[in-house]
């Protein structure tokens, strides 16, 4: 097992890719960001399937990529899972999962025992016969997870593994990635939009935004207190800058207690839920610019009626209590819940 | 090859007036074929197709159509894959190429073949040089044939490449196979259906070649007299009987016809 080094820059007419990152043997980084923010680019170029414009990829002491050398895909021991299965069709399942060890050259008795074995692993024990038209896509995906593990890669990217799951599947399939990621302590890259993904799957995660890295650190530390407003807003909270006076930061939307000494800048973390609304005549005049039905309650996004640096919240409403006159362009009070909200300096 | 067909609109969505002219595109298609049924002495085919000049005629173009679909796949295979994969302004160049013989009269092709192959042709030269000259020979039949028969088979399975390899090779590459494996186990069997509808469209063209050969082969029977020479030969009052070239076009329509169903019905199986 060997560390994953990269350091690369790829450049199209409209697009720009600058990214560095190292994945220490056994673990699990996550890639999150917006659509185009380059997550899938840089998988292809850490597989060998793009060339980078310059920089290097390194397996443990061995160049995968730089110094004029670019290590083709099939010696790159670097497996790719993506969003769409990719079964091929014209193979059963069993043939399907056989197909890395024999693509190494492994005898075909022993390629096919293994990979019934893979297949029981990800719950598809006895379907080897199957073609892969015949399954679900959920199948389909734990087929595709086999089949990627049984070639026994020293890295394994996943680019968007659950983004074309529907929501019975997706954290079913999201258990299993986990668990035989933990279980084969196999280096891998997970690409997604879904903050879950990274929280679950993952030790670090990594933030893109336009082909640069603007966050990076372990997984609890950024969940618990992005850096950038960018991030919390990709995590759907808000943070809010502010600034400590007697014992409470001061933020556009009302004090929040802190032990923060005096002077110092903060962020103050808000989850949708720590947003209380009220009537019009309690707490700070807000506008609600739209609303979107969310699990459990109505999510809205308020915009300060003051216009204060075109501060805006996100807003979990629970339909039962909202006035009659929560509308789009309607004003409203808010407060925040001290008990639900958390205060980082710097 | 596996897209499933939209639902047929109800109700009908073409104006009614356009129907006249399409049944008289169907008449004009099939009417011909019709016609020859009538003047076939039935009785008499199995022995018209039995003669020896017939029997000469049908075992030629078999063998040179085989062959033919061989060279085809020989060449065709690699043209194919490298259209397929080749950057855009190249592949534009090479398509155009590749179509030229399927628009071209076979007959032009036939006389162009006949110059390069001829004793002062380019390749002429060549082949004279060292002994043989391939005008008028059973080889400049199966040459004729693989001119005509080439493109379809290229432009067939260009289309299949094109939807089969892409990502799922890039997949079996992150597996570790190289080229040669994907080629072998993935691109190839994913464009299985069209490269089997292909080989047997180059066929069938291949067995029916009568212009370009004429040029370049010429009509000796056994040598270089296949079905449709004789057919023409029969209507010009030599070689094979009448009732023979008759029979002939029966059966090259019948085959025709066999080809064309078993394509459709064995796509319609292999549409997973």
């Amino acid at each position: 097992m060997s560390d994953l080094h990269a350091e690369v820059s790829l450049e199209r007419p409209d697009f720009r890719l600058h990214v560095e990152l190292e994945v220490p043997a056994g673990r699990v980084l996550a890639v999150v960001g917006p659509n185009a923010a380059g997550k899938s680019t840089l998988l292809q170029v850490l597989a060998g399937l793009a060339r980078p414009t310059s920089g290097s990829v390194r397996l443990g002491e061995r160049v995968l990529t730089g110094d004029g050398l670019h290590v083709p895909p099939e010696r790159r021991g670097i497996g790719l899972l993506g969003q769409d299965p990719l079964l091929f069709g014209h193979l059963s399942l069993l043939e399907n999962v056989a197909f890395g060890p024999r693509a190494a050259g492994m005898r075909r008795g022993p390629a096919r025992e293994s990979a019934a074995r893979w297949l029981e692993r990800v719950g598809m024990a006895g379907l080897g016969d199957r073609r892969p038209s015949t399954i679900s896509g959920g199948q389909g995906q734990r087929v595709a997870l086999a089949r990627a593990l049984a070639a026994q890669p020293q890295v394994l990217l996943l680019d968007e593994p659950l983004a074309a799951m529907d929501a019975e599947a997706a954290p079913e399939i999201r258990q299993l990635l986990g668990d035989q990621l933990r279980a084969t302590r196999t280096t891998a890259i997970v690409v997604s939009h879904d903050i879950l993904d990274a929280a679950l799957l993952a030790d670090e995660i990594m933030v893109l935004r336009d082909g640069e890295v603007v966050e990076h650190g372990r997984v609890a530390q950024v969940l618990a207190a992005p850096a950038t407003a960018f991030t919390a807003a990709l995590m759907g909270v808000t943070l809010v800058p502010g600034r400590a006076r007697g014992g409470n930061v001061h933020t556009v939307w009302g004090p929040v207690p802190s032990e923060i000494p005096d002077g110092v800048r903060c962020a103050v973390r808000v989850p949708p839920a720590a947003v209380v609304v009220t009537g019009e005549r309690d707490g700070v005049p807000a506008r609600v610019r739209w609303l979107e039905p969310a699990a459990g309650g109505i999510r809205a996004r308020l915009i300060h009626a003051d216009g204060a640096d075109g501060a805006e919240l996100l807003a979990d409403v629970d339909p039962a209590q909202v006035a009659p006159g929560l509308e789009v362009g309607a004003t409203v009070g808010v407060r925040l819940d001290p008990g639900r909200v958390s205060v980082g300096a710097g | 090859m596996s897209s499933p067909r939209p639902a047929r609109e109800p109700g009908g969505r073409i104006p009614p007036v356009l129907l006249a002219p399409a049944v008289v595109a169907v008449a004009l298609l099939t009417l011909p074929l019709l016609a020859l049924l009538p003047r076939v002495d039935w009785a008499g085919a199995p022995q018209a197709l039995t003669s020896p000049e017939a029997l000469a005629a049908v075992s030629l173009s078999l063998r040179t159509g085989l062959v033919a679909v061989g060279c085809c796949l020989i060449l065709g295979i690699p043209l194919a894959l490298v259209l397929a994969r080749a950057p855009g302004p190249v592949a534009a160049v090479l398509r155009v190429l590749v179509t030229l013989p399927l628009v071209l009269p076979p007959l032009v092709g036939g006389l162009a073949l006949l110059y390069l192959f001829g004793r002062q042709g380019w390749l002429g030269q060549a082949t004279v040089a060292v002994g043989i000259s391939v005008p008028f020979t059973t080889a400049a039949v199966v040459l004729a044939q693989t001119f005509v028969a080439l493109p379809f088979l290229v432009i067939s399975l260009e289309g299949a490449l094109r939807t089969a390899g892409g990502r799922y090779a890039s997949v079996a590459a992150t597996l570790g196979a190289g080229r040669w494996t994907v080629l072998r186990r993935i691109t190839l069997p994913r464009a299985m259906p069209g490269l089997i509808a292909g080989t047997v469209l180059a066929f069938a063209r291949a067995v029916g070649e009568f212009g370009a050969t004429a040029m370049v082969a010429g009509n000796a029977p056994g040598r270089t007299q296949t079905i449709p020479m004789a057919i023409y030969t029969a209507f010009n009052g030599a070689g094979v009987s009448r009732d023979s070239a008759l029979a002939l076009a029966v059966l090259l329509v019948v085959v025709a016809l066999v080809i064309l169903i078993g394509l459709r019905d064995w796509r319609r199986r292999e549409a997973w």
